[in-house]
């Protein structure tokens, strides 16, 4: 494929890319960012970056609530050759990865982080354990604010582990720098207790030839909501984005992401899966890709999936394409939400197995693909033992739901 | 010996504008140790018959019967009609992210057989199947029909119906898109099964060509839903030289 206009087949491409996409370039390009709180006034829920978001359960975090908490430890465990520890705010990586805080939240965080928590993996060094930063909160009363760097020296090759567990309101930003060559992985992993709110915003900057994956996992928390916005330093990087999100009764979870394929030659590739399960458990998902003039050469794809497993919850899910150079190789998006697949069902019930043993596969299956695309073996049990405990709840549901009719 | 037999079955699909009515009663007798060959143009109801007698969700038998030894297979679930001895290789198997071909393959033969297959010899059988259908043993490993190639899902359906062992095979279209030692390895397996003992195989084929390699005892011509004509494997000749001109006229008719 060489240019956009041929590629009927691409449904983004075809179906979105021209006229409304073209204006809509400049507006995300545009884009609002600056380091100054002042900046940014404060969103009242009909914007358009806000309109999902149950305003009144942000505790503030997105006004002017106090964000100096300090309620909530943090443990480390990696490879003697790593670097992890916490830095003053004014250490020069903080702002590395070339982000300029986009929202209110994320300024203010910005703004509040007494310290940079950083975390080095050294030029060259191959490094196979991953290494594990684990933030445990220890109450939801006070904002806490936290900044992490984390960067992966050129040629380096390593997996880094973010874990998120108990009760916090919690602003942070994340960059994660990719140097040249690098190739580097990072997961983070909110196991939050149910009082939990966390706002977050990763930036990731993909170095020349570097290969990045990045993986959001969101399990627990009353309302989470993540921006993950992405460039490229130089041309040939190499970008995966993954998220997996599962959403109890009341459960408030928001992804956004925005790729802005800033130099040619790169790939990114966006897997967002999630299921929902409960009264009211809301999930959005919106993702914009970018293509600048200058990204020629680049190839991209897009995917979200949502699976409502019972009635009352809600999944919004927008992908979105902005191109503006025909130049490239390939551009494409999807989006599915629905209930369980009744040709997957249909294909297993053919070969014998029974309805309720073919829904489980097809379920697990759901989430094991995610799973292994994230390719950390030593995460993998944990996180499928979560979706079993997760999946019980559903189990549990639908019975009930069964016992009722 | 055991019989499949379909009696004037009319069945509808569901569509966006409702139910259609595809096939308008279709008689069948099936016996085991038989292969029957059903021919027929496209949007003849070939495909529609495999899903009804597989018991496809979107399918609704209207009227007429399906009987396997005499029990009602329209009864029967799409599980508890291949427990019975029935199955659907099919045109277009369906991916399934995250479920292995070995979970697949081991769930389907528990299922099947009321119990788990000795460790052992199933580990055994999978492999002389899969080397037969010259499957590459890391296939066990990847995610169902996921990724595969549209002559790999083929020959992946062919291993299922060599593992799971039926009494009746019906084959949707699986000569479709093969490219001829693609042909030649799928008619091996569909033979070693159907030499395998008291086996019946209801072939749906577009095209004569897969004939040459899985011998008819009987062909049936389907047009508009129906059979049109019946007859051994002269008939499948007759086809080959002439097509589907003949029938297409009275299948608009219908």
């Amino acid at each position: 494929m060489s240019t956009a206009t041929e590629t009927p087949a691409q449904h983004g491409l075809a179906a979105h890319s021209h006229g409304a996409g073209t204006k809509s370039v400049k507006g995300a390009l545009d884009r609002f960012a600056s380091f100054d709180v002042a900046d940014h006034s404060v969103p009242h829920g009909r914007e358009e970056e806000w309109r999902f978001v149950p305003m009144s359960r942000l505790r503030g975090l997105h006004d002017d609530a106090a964000l100096d908490g300090s309620d909530y430890t943090v443990a480390v465990d990696v490879d003697p050759r790593v670097t992890a520890t916490s830095v003053g705010a004014d250490d020069s990586r903080k702002g590395s990865s070339t982000y300029v805080p986009v929202d209110r939240p994320s300024a203010r965080a910005w703004a509040a982080a007494e310290k940079t928590f950083t975390v080095d993996i050294p030029r060259d060094e191959i490094i196979e354990r991953p290494s594990v930063i684990r933030l445990t909160g220890t109450s939801a009363d006070r904002g806490a604010a936290g900044h992490l760097v984390i960067t992966a020296g050129r040629h380096s090759k390593s997996v880094v582990v973010i874990e998120y567990d108990g009760s916090s309101s919690f602003v942070e930003n994340v960059e994660v720098v990719a140097e040249d060559g690098a190739e580097l992985t990072v997961v983070a992993v909110q196991d939050w207790a149910d009082d939990a709110v966390h706002l977050a915003h990763h930036h990731v900057h993909v170095g020349r030839d570097a290969t990045v994956k990045h993986a959001v996992i969101t399990f627990g928390g009353d309302l989470v909501r993540n921006g993950t916005t992405l460039n490229y330093a130089g041309p040939g990087g190499d970008a995966t984005l993954l998220g997996l999100y599962y959403a109890d009764a009341g459960q408030f979870i928001e992804n956004r992401l925005v790729v802005d394929h800033n130099t040619p030659n790169a790939k990114s590739d966006v897997e967002y899966k999630g299921a929902l399960q409960g009264k009211s458990a809301h999930a959005v998902w919106v993702g914009d890709v970018l293509i600048r003039k200058e990204a020629t050469g680049i190839n991209t794809y897009e995917l979200n999936r949502n699976l409502v497993l019972t009635d009352g919850a809600r999944a919004d899910s927008v992908p979105n394409l902005e191109i503006e150079t025909g130049e490239i190789e390939g551009a494409g998006h999807a989006s599915a939400t629905g209930r369980f697949d009744d040709e997957q069902l249909f294909y297993l019930r053919a070969r014998g197995i029974p309805e309720d043993l073919a829904r489980k596969l097809v379920v697990r299956g759901f989430f094991a693909s995610l799973i292994n695309r994230i390719g950390v073996p030593e995460i993998k049990d944990r996180l499928m033992t979560t979706v079993e405990r997760e999946l019980a709840v559903a189990e549990e549901l639908a019975a009930e739901a069964a016992g009722d009719a | 010996m055991s019989t499949l037999e379909i009696r004037d079955l009319h069945v509808s699909v569901e569509t966006e504008n409702g139910p259609v009515q595809i096939l308008h009663g279709v008689n069948l007798t099936v016996n085991s140790g038989q292969t029957h060959a059903i021919m027929g143009p496209n949007g003849s109801g070939k495909s529609t018959l495999a899903y009804a007698l597989a018991g496809h969700p979107k399918y609704t038998v209207t009227s007429g019967s399906l009987t396997l030894d005499g029990e009602d297979l329209l009864e029967m679930t799409p599980d508890e009609r291949a427990r019975a001895g029935m199955f659907l290789a099919m045109q277009y198997p369906v991916e399934v992210p995250g479920v292995s071909v070995s979970n697949f393959l081991r769930s389907a033969k528990t299922a099947i057989d009321g119990e788990a297959p000795k460790l052992r010899t199933w580990v055994k059988d999978v492999k002389t199947a899969m080397d037969n259908l010259r499957i590459d043993p890391e296939f066990s490993e990847r995610d169902l029909n996921t990724g595969f190639s549209g002559g790999e899902k083929k020959r992946h359906e062919i291993l299922q119906l060599e593992l799971l062992n039926p009494t009746f095979a019906v084959l949707d279209e699986t000569d479709s898109g093969l490219d001829i030692d693609a042909l030649r390895i799928v008619s091996d397996g569909v033979n070693r099964f159907s030499s395998g003992g008291d086996k019946g195989v209801l072939l749906i084929t577009h095209y004569t060509r897969i004939l040459r390699y899985i011998k008819p005892d009987f062909v049936h011509v389907f047009v508009g839903g129906k059979v049109a004509e019946e007859g051994g494997p002269e008939l499948a000749e007759k086809l080959e030289e002439h097509g589907y001109a003949d029938y297409v006229g009275e299948g608009a008719a219908v």
